[in-house]
């Protein structure tokens, strides 16, 4: 069971590297930052695998810190980082 | 107890792949509407296979449900993040991707 596990965080691992190439290249700003939550979900993920993996039972705690701190930071974006700039940039957005 | 391990290997793989196609979402998809649909799928159904899948090896009620209440914090934070996201790149007036422009280009 031991090397399955192994074998499930090292692709963990694999899809946030592969993740970084959005966050690198993202065209707009929001790009990033969803590739950025994703990150945080597989971070989560990845830590609740090696708490199995590990016998660490705080690395649970640390995952439920992460899974917070990851939509907080979205949240955090959206309200202040996002909208701050569209207050400068003229309102020209599609109606419907 | 090799059924137990056998569905538990089972919901680990797919946990995986749910990521693993996510994550080639994330890069492929054209725009920002387009991506969060690839987000939000990885982040509900990969991380809620990966928990059920450690689910089945849990040693003990509290630690399964610490679990359950990771996932459940991921499915809230995905479901409100995409939305903020989805509305507030609407205000900012991004087009949403057209199959013509593919078709074009």
């Amino acid at each position: 069971m031991t090397w399955l596990l192994e074998a499930v965080a090292v692709l963990l691992l694999v899809t946030l590297a592969l993740g970084l190439i959005r966050i690198w290249r993202g065209p707009t700003i929001a790009d990033r930052m969803l590739a950025a939550q994703l990150f945080g979900t597989t971070g989560v993920g990845l830590l609740l695998v090696l708490a199995e993996l590990q016998q660490l039972p705080a690395l649970r705690d640390v995952a439920l810190v992460l899974a917070l701190l990851a939509v907080m930071a979205v949240l955090a974006f959206v309200a202040r980082v996002w909208r701050q700039e569209s207050q400068d940039a003229t309102e020209e957005g599609p109606r419907e | 107890m090799i059924l137990i391990e056998l569905l538990q290997a089972l919901l680990l793989l797919a946990g995986v792949g749910f990521f693993l196609v996510g994550t080639l979402g994330i890069l492929r998809f054209p725009d920002v509407y387009t991506r969060i649909h690839a987000l939000t799928k990885a982040d509900n159904l990969g991380l809620g296979l990966i928990v059920f899948g450690l689910l089945l090896g849990a040693d003990s009620v509290p630690v399964a449900l610490k679990l359950l209440l990771v996932w459940g914090l991921a499915l809230i934070a995905s479901a409100t993040a995409g939305y903020l996201v989805a509305r507030a790149a609407r205000r900012r007036g991004v087009r949403p991707w057209k199959a013509r422009n593919w078709e074009n280009g």
